[in-house]
């Protein structure tokens, strides 16, 4: 006889408020800087239009079927990274823990990147731009001598806030500001994660679709900019011999791998907190499809800009050429403009050719100012202001557009801190008693004092390593091995009855074959490409050295053989955590003599999961 | 008397013929770009603007040095091109046939660049003295730098968020505690009922009170031995 209260049984897991909000942070997650400043760049060389085949093949074979791998798994276990691998198989826990590693070390370097967007920013309320003018020298009898050798954008750039030294040897000082926008940044991140996902899905309502406004208003001026049609037909035409070379398809296969953010973990946290009867394959595609469509919708206004530039670059060069001539020829103002400059030179060649040759004219081409291509940061900070410079208004379109990259950024950034706060909550490190905001806290605090030494002088040439080879080699490696793991570990007919049984649908033949054959084999290959290709080259940087003789070109110097040693420890930490972790379980196994099977029971299957 | 005059005429002539030529001593190049500066309200150069030109040379000369007597005759123009440059030289009248010496030139213009500059509603850029450099003027800088203000409002905007939430967490904790505390409280009482039974509080049911009924056969008795 009981008259005990019937208490339901609760999972205790926090859940995202609604569907849509759930959607929106994987696409946050999933549609970072990369879209705007590497797609745009990979399009342009490598043959405009023609890019699109490799990258949408990509997307079909490699992209969405790892993206719906990994959703399914999040949801099915309901679990982190290392929760989930650990519950599939303690051999193949390496794999949660390599994931791990990786959202760490790139969270650390990530919001350094952000903390330079935010120093644009704050610098974008001044009139004039910062980096419009250079300063003067001491005596003020002309412009500081690196400024004037270089262009005022890289000057603010290297100098005013990357204050940085000529070689990665040299580390340099703390730089105070960046120090500043460091706290700055990660008190942001602090305050949208503070509680997890409760916290982050009312965020990302603005992060994830601010962007797309700014885009929007961003396509629409730089329409309406000269020169932007030749940036678009330049971007556009495609030049269908570029896909003979292999180097186009490796490139491809990364950006979408890389893009997806796939093999980070943050795709299995944020599914691991949806119900389990959720439709993750229209998820998986969904979010896939929205993630290229905006890389391809972000690429419009950059090349408009990019062509706008290069048209005011090509009116600037002949500009300065026609005056060169009228003040040699002592002809009368506006007798030579650009419509008849072509025919004055030609008139001119063949009457006066010694006094033309010593003037020395540069020649000025179009199509030589549109070829000039940068991606990453040099893109967003400095062509993109030089060419924010030259619109009407251009504070207006700074602070736009550093708000719409940190955005993009941060939503980024949310899904790096919840790869690796899911997992440290589930592992029981702490009682169940710390509030949640005194351990996103402690994260938030420790990885600020980290990410402190990359605001030293030499701290962009360690973002370059970290980028490089933390935030590339590890990801191929863990999200082959996810692959491997899911569909011959766990088996891919269960895995099949499990995302039937979430989705109510059978498995369609197309995610049997690339899971089980097409992704892993691509992932291999793409693997080996790029490994190969890493080591081919020796690893080097470009220099920032006013010292040069061939400033301002940057200087090619090679990593001391310390960075190497650096540089391969970053690529191989996560990576090792893998046969670490199956190794350390077999060891413990041996000991305890039980009988060693590869997979635990089969309790935790999703169906069973909660009962 | 006229022929004294003719050959004093051609005289100063061949001499202001040799004192301003391109390239001369103490003479200086100037370029003019007037539809560059001012668009459509430019203005031609004509006779009118070198007499304009050579008065503003003999002002700088006479506000630079208060000992100058220079006259508008002093300034020496030649090599006018449809460009609008042109040479000029600044004679010494007190000296037969001489020029001022460059540097005194150049220190008189550059002291009163802008006074010329404005006499032509041109700029430094456009009215330039070829060999003459112009010191620049330094940019203006507010006294507290714009960038820290704006960093403090965003710094400000955050941390007051963060408090916000921290707190609305500690009170959201408090009450969640109140309510655990009280369900438990709850739980007791309902213990405490189940205690009961058939009426009667276990701890009344007093074992030590009764008799053991001898009928039952004791524990080890129960079963039969072998």
């Amino acid at each position: 006889l009981s008259a005990t209260p019937e208490i339901p049984k609760e999972d205790g897991r926090p859940k995202w408020d609604n569907k849509f909000q759930y959607i929106l942070s994987c696409i946050g997650f999933a549609v970072g800087l990369g879209n705007v400043w590497r797609f745009p760049y990979l399009c342009q060389i490598h043959g405009g239009g023609a890019f699109l085949i490799p990258y949408f093949i990509a997307l079909l074979f490699e992209g969405i079927p790892l993206l719906h791998l990994e959703l399914a798994l999040g949801q099915c276990l309901r679990k982190g990274s290392i929760g989930a691998w650990n519950t599939i198989s303690p051999y193949l826990g390496g794999v949660g823990v390599g994931s791990w590693v990786v959202s760490i070390l790139v969270s650390l370097y990530y919001n350094t990147v952000l903390t330079w967007v935010m120093w644009y920013f704050i610098n974008s309320f001044q009139e004039p731009l910062p980096w419009s003018v250079c300063p003067l020298n001491e005596n003020r009898t002309g412009f500081n001598k690196e400024c004037y050798e270089s262009t005022a954008v890289n000057y603010f750039w290297y100098r005013k806030t990357l204050n940085i030294t000529p070689d990665i040897a040299e580390s340099g000082t703390l730089q105070w500001w960046l120090i500043l926008c460091l706290a700055t940044c990660w008190a942001i991140v602090y305050l949208c994660t503070i509680r997890g996902i409760e916290t982050t899905g009312k965020a990302i309502y603005v992060t994830a679709i601010f962007p797309y406004l700014v885009l929007t208003i961003f396509l629409i001026q730089g329409l309406t900019l000269p020169g932007a049609t030749d940036g678009l037909v330049y971007l556009f035409t495609p030049n269908l011999n570029t896909l003979k070379n292999p180097r186009v398809w490796l490139d491809a296969a990364t950006q979408i791998f890389f893009s997806l953010s796939l093999a980070f973990g943050g795709l299995i946290a944020f599914s691991s907190y949806n119900p389990q009867k959720n439709d993750c394959e229209k998820d998986a595609v969904t979010v896939a499809i929205v993630n290229s469509m905006t890389s391809l919708y972000a690429s419009i206004p950059v090349f408009s800009v990019l062509g706008f530039k290069a048209t005011t670059a090509y009116w600037d060069c002949l500009d300065r050429n026609i005056i060169s001539i009228i003040n040699d020829f002592d002809l009368p103002e506006e007798s030579i403009m650009r419509q008849n400059y072509t025919s004055w030179i030609s008139f001119l060649n063949s009457s006066h050719p010694e006094k033309i040759a010593g003037l020395k004219l540069k020649s000025c081409d179009l199509q030589e100012f549109l070829d000039q291509n940068v991606s990453g940061t040099g893109l967003a900070f400095i062509v993109f202001t030089q060419a924010i410079i030259l619109m009407p208004g251009s504070q207006a379109w700074a602070i736009l557009f550093f708000i719409m990259l940190f955005s993009l950024g941060l939503s980024s950034m949310f899904g790096n801190v919840e790869g690796v706060f899911t997992p440290l909550l589930e592992l029981q490190i702490v009682s169940k008693s710390t509030p949640k905001e005194l351990l996103s806290g402690i994260i938030c605090l420790i990885s600020f004092l980290i990410a402190l030494c990359f605001t030293l002088g030499s701290g962009s040439y360690w973002i370059d390593i970290f980028d490089r080879y933390a935030g590339s080699v590890p990801l191929l490696v863990i999200a082959f091995f996810e692959v491997i793991g899911v569909v011959y570990v766990y088996k891919i007919k269960r895995f099949s009855k499990d995302v039937k049984w979430m989705t109510g649908r059978k498995l369609h033949l197309y995610w049997q074959i690339t899971w089980r054959f097409i992704s892993p084999l691509l992932l291999l290959i793409v693997f080996m490409a790029f490994v190969t290709l890493l080591m081919l080259k020796p690893p080097s940087y470009a220099a920032w050295n006013p010292k040069y003789e061939g400033f301002p070109m940057k200087e090619e110097k090679v990593y001391p053989p310390w960075v190497q040693a650096i540089c391969v420890l970053l690529a191989a930490l996560p990576c090792v955590c893998v046969p670490l972790v199956a190794l350390f379980h077999l060891i413990k196994q041996k000991r305890r003599s039980k009988d060693t099977s590869l997979v635990s029971p089969e309790v935790f299957s999703c169906q069973g999961a909660n009962s | 008397m006229l022929r004294a005059l003719l050959l004093t005429v051609s005289v100063v002539a061949i001499a202001h013929g040799e004192l301003c030529k391109p390239d001369a001593q103490n003479a200086f190049k100037v370029r003019i770009s007037i539809k560059t500066a001012l668009g459509d309200n430019a203005y031609a150069w004509d006779a009118n603007e070198e007499y304009l030109f050579k008065a503003m040379v003999a002002f700088a000369m006479r506000r630079y040095s208060s000992k100058s007597t220079t006259q508008i005759s002093n300034v020496l123009l030649c090599n006018v091109t449809d460009r609008v440059s042109f040479w000029f030289v600044v004679t010494d009248s007190s000296k037969n046939v001489t020029t001022v010496p460059g540097s005194v030139v150049e220190a008189a213009i550059r002291m009163n660049r802008n006074r010329i500059n404005s006499a032509f509603l041109l700029s430094d850029k456009t009215l330039q003295f070829l060999k003459i450099t112009s010191t620049l003027s330094p940019p203006v800088e507010p006294s507290t730098p714009v960038w820290l203000i704006v960093f403090g409002v965003v710094l400000c905007l955050i941390v007051a968020g963060i408090v916000f939430l921290i707190v609305s967490g500690i009170q959201k904790h408090k009450k969640k505690n109140k309510e655990s505390t009280e369900r438990e409280n709850l739980e007791e009482k309902v213990e405490v009922t189940v205690t009961l039974e058939n009426g009667l509080p276990c701890e009344v049911l007093d074992l030590k009170a009764g008799h053991i009924n001898g009928v039952f056969p004791a524990d080890d008795e129960r079963f039969t031995s072998l």
